[in-house]
């Protein structure tokens, strides 16, 4: 082999190498920061897992917060809610300031984990404009709610336009 | 009066013809070497800047004038709206927005057919004309997906507002300057197609471009870098950079340019990469497209995604695919006619040169990755994710460190061949006293010793790294410092201070939410805050609870803050105003909750709130450091080389750095 084959047989060698370590950290990289997003209904009728039911997996809780369902200890940080799809409930607790856009019968996406049977968020993201449901959540609930004919900002939206 | 805003429309439709023209006869004039056909590509330019300025004054004045007959200003003006952000509100939306983006193409068209009399006609007919095949697209997307003109009849009284999260004087300039550098990737797009149709790449060409994506390069830092500050104090999270997908939207692009920037500089003065650079052109461009539809089309949940419509996307999914996979094929077909550059030995600065694009375009990639990787699997059926901060916090560190480690090595390297211990040596001592810096950054550090370690030692390796090769030219008798070095060390400069901020903030920042009662103080990373309790404000078409927040250095009265709750009065939308006391050294920040007593109780307000407090050391320096890299880019454009006139046909190889 002459030493120009030699020198590009090295590289391409190199190269190869070098890009299976960048996909699998990659891969791995992903792997750990991927959270899935799920319904109470799904969590709760084991759809989403043991992972998640069982509190190991970190995974997005979407819905609606429910109505009448938010409350404060007075004074406190802690903040309770519902979360529902139309049709389950999670209870959900959050220690924080909740988004300026929180609001009960208003989307919700909340981060955390399952303790017991309440789901513990890190994070609260509330939708953000009047008109607009994260798509995600509202393909999710679309079917719950025209089986019960729930009335959703979803449809608001789309008979606004 | 009435009639306006159909002459909008009308300017458009005829901006799209003359767009037309503007692609149709140069580029086969240019083919066929017909010279009246070559001549239309300069007139035609200039026209339709005229008409689709046109078009964004119809438009602005149907904002200013409040005609709520038109959809677009009904839905995002208000009578209530002050008048600066009727200007602002034209860009506050998709359709506008998109206008905003037609416009700065005309612009840019505009000024290549106004500064290229340098260059031979033909090459400037080819590169105007892909410029118009560009401003087709956009020309017909806005006119039969998202017009801006459309009306609303009957009328309505009130229009619904513009969204509160944009009534703000970040937003009055993030967009245009944003966009400024988006679009302005379309000239080494417009010039490697020509190159490409052409079949051969010559350096004065690129050499005249050179200036064009350093400018654009240099506008979207500012863009990006303001949009960053605009989400620091508006978002009231107190964060700058959150690896949302619109940010990495934006991202996407400066990544490439940045490669883009350094290989067009090894491709001018040595020939190489010639066939990357074109790759690279195309990429910036393609993801400044990417980003711009991304963002505004809803396909994407996030801050900026106001409309989500649906059937906007087949449009842009077939533009996209003819624009990326149209220059791809040609480059398929013509990029090995290319010569090949200079060879070049291993220890070279072609070699640093390689590796900055390589670690640039790697991450660049793993940024796309983890933004369409949530799309992709929800298309198949995969469930519907989200990627974390952490996944790209990660990869992105792991890419940019040997970057940022071979960064001083670069200027000091010689083209070609360099001996590999010449800048090791010159090195050595500073790299020492980076890693002393950081040894003592280390034990004095309050908190995130390692992380504060790494900031000095890597922000002060690039500093002195870069003040080494100030003074290896500075000291060389007689050899210039050019504009082109100056615009480098700037922005080589301004990533030693970006470090500063971006790792140090990460390190020692503090941050509490608690509940506070008026009277009551908290003690946060040395200062102490005072909450004096809420009152009420008035503004133009807002009510706000306004708070007091006394901040206390040491016992002595720093500063009084007045972090906001506005309740707009169009739509009830909720806005936190964060008080913000700014500091070269720290950031004080201050945001509003909600008030904590029984929802009944009607003196609620004078009661206990929810507050989140920050101290943010150096967060100043990010932006300080993105203003010096956009410094960097703009100054290294005035370099006089660029705009000389080339007599010889190939001066490639003549050029030594």
């Amino acid at each position: 082999m002459n030493p120009v084959r030699k020198r590009r047989l090295w590289m391409v060698l190199a190269l190869l190498v070098a890009a299976a370590a960048a996909t699998a950290l990659v891969a791995l990289a992903l792997q750990r920061n991927v959270a899935y997003l799920y319904t109470p209904s799904e969590v709760l009728g084991g759809k989403a897992g043991e992972n998640v039911s069982s509190g190991q997996a970190k995974f997005r809780l979407g819905g609606m917060v429910a109505e009448r369902s938010f409350a404060r200890a007075e004074g406190s940080m802690q903040a309770s809610f519902r979360v529902t799809d139309g049709d389950a409930e999670l209870p959900v607790v959050y220690t924080g300031i909740l988004p300026d856009l929180f609001r009960e019968n208003q989307a919700v996406i909340a981060t955390g984990r399952m303790q017991g049977g309440t789901f513990v968020a890190e994070q609260v993201l509330a939708k953000h404009d009047e008109t607009y449901v994260p798509k995600e959540v509202a393909d999710k609930m679309g079917l719950a709610h025209q089986k019960h004919g729930v009335h959703t900002p979803a449809d608001t939206a789309a008979d606004a336009r | 009066m009435q009639a306006l805003p159909e002459l909008g429309q009308v300017a458009l439709v005829l901006a799209l013809l003359v767009a037309l023209l503007q692609a149709a006869l140069p580029l086969a004039g240019a083919q066929r070497g017909n010279a009246a056909w070559i001549a239309v590509a300069r007139p035609a330019a200039y026209v339709q800047l005229l008409l689709v300025a046109g078009a964004f004054a119809v438009l602005t004045t149907a904002f200013v004038a409040q005609d709520f007959s038109v959809r677009y200003v009904a839905e995002n003006s208000n009578s209530l709206l002050p008048l600066v952000y009727r200007y602002t509100a034209v860009w506050g939306a998709h359709e506008g927005s998109q206008l905003l983006w037609a416009l700065i193409l005309a612009g840019w068209t505009a000024a290549v057919a106004r500064f290229s009399r340098s260059l031979p006609d033909e090459v400037v007919a080819r590169v105007l004309g892909v410029m118009g095949l560009v401003s087709i697209g956009f020309l017909s997307f806005l006119i039969f997906t998202s017009n801006p003109f459309a009306r609303l009849l009957p009328a309505v009284a009130e229009g619904r507002d513009l969204n509160p999260l944009l009534q703000d004087p970040g937003m009055i300039a993030h967009p245009p300057i944003l966009y400024l550098g988006y679009v302005g990737f379309v000239v080494p797009f417009a010039f490697a197609v020509a190159a490409l149709v052409d079949g051969r790449m010559d350096a004065r060409w690129l050499r005249w471009t050179r200036p064009w994506t350093n400018i654009a390069w240099g506008f979207l830092t500012c863009g990006i870098a303001i949009g960053s500050w605009w989400a620091y104090y508006e978002l009231g999270w107190g964060g700058w950079w959150f690896w949302d997908p619109v940010e990495n939207a934006s991202f996407m692009p400066w990544l490439a340019g940045a490669a883009l920037l350094h290989s067009q500089a090894a491709t001018e003065k040595r020939g190489s990469f010639r066939g990357w650079t074109v790759l690279l052109a195309i990429a910036a461009f393609s993801l400044s497209l990417l980003g711009t539809f991304l963002v505004r089309s809803g396909v994407l949940t996030s801050v900026h995604a106001f409309a989500a419509d649906p059937a906007r996307g087949l449009f842009i999914l077939v533009f996209l695919a003819i624009v990326i996979g149209g220059s791809l094929l040609l480059y398929a077909l013509r990029a090995p006619r290319f010569e090949p550059g200079a060879p070049f030995a291993t220890s070279s600065r072609e070699t640093l040169l390689l590796a900055n694009n390589l670690l640039l375009v790697c991450a660049c990639g793993m940024v796309l990755l983890g933004t369409l990787y949530p799309l992709l699997a929800d298309a198949l059926d995969l469930g519907k994710i989200s990627v974390g901060p952490p996944y790209f916090g990660f990869l992105f560190v792991l890419l940019m460190a040997p970057l940022v480690l071979l960064l001083p090595f670069g200027p000091l390297t010689k083209w070609q061949r360099e001996t590999a211990s010449r800048p090791l040596a010159m090195l050595a001592p500073w790299l020492a006293l980076a890693l002393v810096l950081g040894a003592v950054a280390y034990f004095f550090a309050p908190q995130g010793p390692w992380k504060t370690a790494a900031g000095v030692a890597a922000s002060a390796w690039v500093a002195l790294g870069t003040l080494r090769f100030v003074w290896t030219r500075v000291r060389g008798s007689g050899r210039a410092f050019t504009a082109e070095m100056l615009g480098m060390v700037l922005a080589h400069a301004g990533i030693a201070v970006f470090l500063v901020g971006a790792l140090l903030v990460e390190a020692q920042q503090s941050q509490r939410e608690l509940a506070m009662k008026p009277g009551q103080t908290v003690e946060l990373g040395g200062y102490a805050f005072r909450f004096e309790g809420v009152d009420e404000a008035r503004g133009p078409n807002y009510l706000s609870d306004r708070g007091h927040v006394q901040v206390l250095r040491d016992g002595e009265p720093l500063v009084l803050l007045h972090p906001e709750k506005r309740a707009y009065a169009s739509g009830g939308q909720v806005m936190t105003e964060a008080g913000i006391h700014a500091g070269p050294f720290a950031d004080v920040y201050v945001a509003l909750g909600e008030p904590l007593g029984a929802a009944d109780d009607p003196d609620r307000a004078a009661g206990a709130w929810a507050v989140r407090v920050h101290v943010k050391p150096f967060v100043r320096w990010i932006w300080l450091g993105a203003a010096l890299m956009a410094l960097g880019g703009f100054v290294a454009a005035t370099d006089r080389r660029f705009r000389r006139r080339v007599a010889e046909r190939a001066g490639v190889a003549g050029e030594a750095a």
